[in-house]
């Protein structure tokens, strides 16, 4: 099993979900993060006086998936998130070690 | 209900003649007076609840304006205030204000003090104070609503940094003795108006510009918030809601119907009717002139419109035709607000470059647009001078300066007016309150 984790521009949140279930993948977490990368920050100017902005935020999902999988998660997230603008994200693969499903016990892949 | 017993009948009144019955009805000429008297009360009361309803904006605009962690005691301030405004207006104010040709010094005190009295309970003609003019109870209301709203201007600026009761204090000298003792001299018939003719209608320089001058010293005197300026830059702190900052401006823009309207002072005549319509369509074309204005220049200077600026820029056109929306045209008076929207978008950077700390933006929109607007009033109205309105405006501004740092300077050496660096970090609702306006995110 592997763990991908990704870190998307927000409002391709919605592209990047429907395309993932659409090739089979049947869960993954979501959070709403700030942080900086290339893109780094920028500035922005209240009331006349300029500031920076140094967290850009960003989603970040986290998917689960059996290995022979992963390959092509991993291409359907780059190909949907890619607007080829700075700031489009990562995606980092991790091995997962177990899992286990808490409603009925199934272990690996049959619990994901 | 007073009010509409006095109304039914009087309605009739007028309608009588046309039905042909009027022969034995009060001779027509007491019905005439009846419907001046009648309808100039009536003005008095319809403008003071929509001036009433302005402290609701402001307490909007100022809670939006400061971070989460202040809007309780912002919220508390406002309502304390106008509370107290009421209170000392009636003890003393009203009558400091209106000595009604009874002076202690020709033109500069009043010879009147003591608490105001209304008129008695279901008053016939021959005792009201003014059969002429309108009902005593309703010009008071009115006027105790301006005193409040000076106070309401200096609330904003000294935000999330100031003790709460010291505050108040302040509230009980500026609404009971600066406000209303400045008033008189011009409004009260006193020496700026019997010897310069200083004119101004509803109150650029009376009201807002002397809660303008309250808030620059306070600011002055307080000192900036913690973090505010860094090693010579400015770091903005904004505000946490703009929703009621924005609601909270829509709120004033519709109360300066009353406070200019109302200002027209009289509506037994057509003619009065047909001014404090001007009145209204002056007011609102000088909010939308200093709104857009505004909205271009951020867009300009900044290639981003800032709401926040618009916001106060709608309050700059506001308070500029404030001293004279009668007499411009719709085109002038939008250009007269548009340069009030204007200086606030210069302004807010010049003060920050002083190190002058202002939360909500009150000096730029009360003082400097207030100013602006009192000088402004000679471009339209003949009857004003340059001479005139400048007197004014460095006669009640010295005033005010003066008296208000005294003020401050006597609190912040007995009770102290700024809280602990701790509490400040903290927030103000936590030191001074112990509640927050937003609990769930805190305590959920």
């Amino acid at each position: 099993m592997k763990l991908i984790i990704a870190a998307i521009k927000p409002f391709k949140l919605e592209e990047v979900r429907e395309a993932l279930t659409t090739i089979g993948v049947r869960g993954m977490m979501v959070t709403e993060i700030k942080g900086f990368g290339t893109q780094s920050g920028h500035t922005e100017i209240y009331r006349g006086a300029e500031y920076a902005v140094n967290f850009v935020p960003k989603i970040k999902l986290e998917i689960v998936v059996a290995d022979a999988m992963a390959d092509e998660v991993v291409e359907t997230i780059t190909k949907t998130a890619r607007t080829d603008k700075i700031g489009d994200g990562k995606v980092f693969v991790l091995d997962v070690e177990s899992a286990v499903r808490v409603r009925t016990g199934e272990t690996d892949d049959n619990a994901i | 209900m007073q009010f509409l017993k006095n109304l039914v009948p009087a309605a009739a009144l007028i309608a009588l003649p046309s039905l042909g019955l009027a022969q034995d009805a009060v001779p027509g000429v007491d019905a005439a007076s009846d419907t001046i008297f009648i309808f100039n009360s009536l003005l008095f009361l319809i403008g003071g609840f929509l001036v009433m309803w302005m402290a609701a904006g402001f307490a909007m605009l100022e809670a939006g304006l400061v971070r989460s962690k202040n809007v309780a005691t912002q919220l508390t301030k406002n309502i304390a205030l106008f509370a107290i405004a009421a209170i000392m207006y009636y003890a003393v104010g009203y009558n400091l204000m209106y000595p009604l040709g009874t002076w202690i010094s020709e033109g500069w005190l009043s010879g009147v003090i003591g608490p105001a009295v209304l008129e008695a309970v279901g008053v016939g003609r021959d005792g009201l104070d003014d059969y002429g003019y309108a009902a005593t109870s309703t010009d008071y209301i009115f006027q105790l609503m301006f005193c409040a709203t000076t106070a309401s201007i200096v609330s904003g600026t000294v935000a999330e940094r100031m003790k709460l009761w010291p505050f108040l204090v302040f509230v009980v000298v500026l609404t009971g003795f600066i406000y209303p003792l400045q008033a008189s001299w011009d409004w009260g018939g006193g020496w700026l108006d019997a010897d310069f003719g200083f004119s101004d209608f509803a109150g650029s320089t009376i009201v807002h510009s002397v809660g303008g001058w309250a808030a620059l010293t306070g600011a002055i005197i307080l000192g900036p918030r913690l973090g505010k300026f860094k090693d010579g830059r400015v770091v903005p702190i904004m505000g946490s809601n703009l929703p009621l900052a924005t609601l909270g401006t829509f709120i004033l823009w519709m109360g300066w119907f009353g406070f200019n309207g109302g200002s027209q002072l009289a509506m037994g005549t057509v003619g009065d009717v047909a001014d404090i319509g001007r009145v209204f369509s002056n007011t609102n074309a000088a909010a939308a002139g200093g709104a857009v204005a505004a909205l271009i220049l951020t867009q300009i200077l900044y290639k981003k419109v800032d709401l926040t600026m618009v916001l106060n820029g709608a309050l700059a056109g506001l308070v500029s035709i404030t001293a004279e929306p009668l007499t411009p045209t719709l085109g002038a008076a939008t250009m007269i607000g548009a340069v009030g929207g204007l200086i606030v978008v210069f302004a807010v950077p010049f003060l920050d470059k002083l190190k002058i700390d202002d939360v909500v933006g009150a000096i730029p929109v009360h003082l400097f647009a207030g100013i602006w607007g009192t000088v402004a009033v000679v471009l339209t109205n003949s009857d004003a001078t340059l001479s005139g309105q400048l007197t004014g405006i460095v006669a009640i501004g010295a005033f005010v300066a003066v008296t208000s740092s005294i003020v401050w300077f006597v609190l912040k050496a007995t009770m102290g007016i700024r809280v602990t660096e701790e509490e400040e970090i903290t927030g103000l609702d936590t030191s001074e309150l112990g509640m927050e306006a937003y609990p769930e995110f805190t305590k959920g």
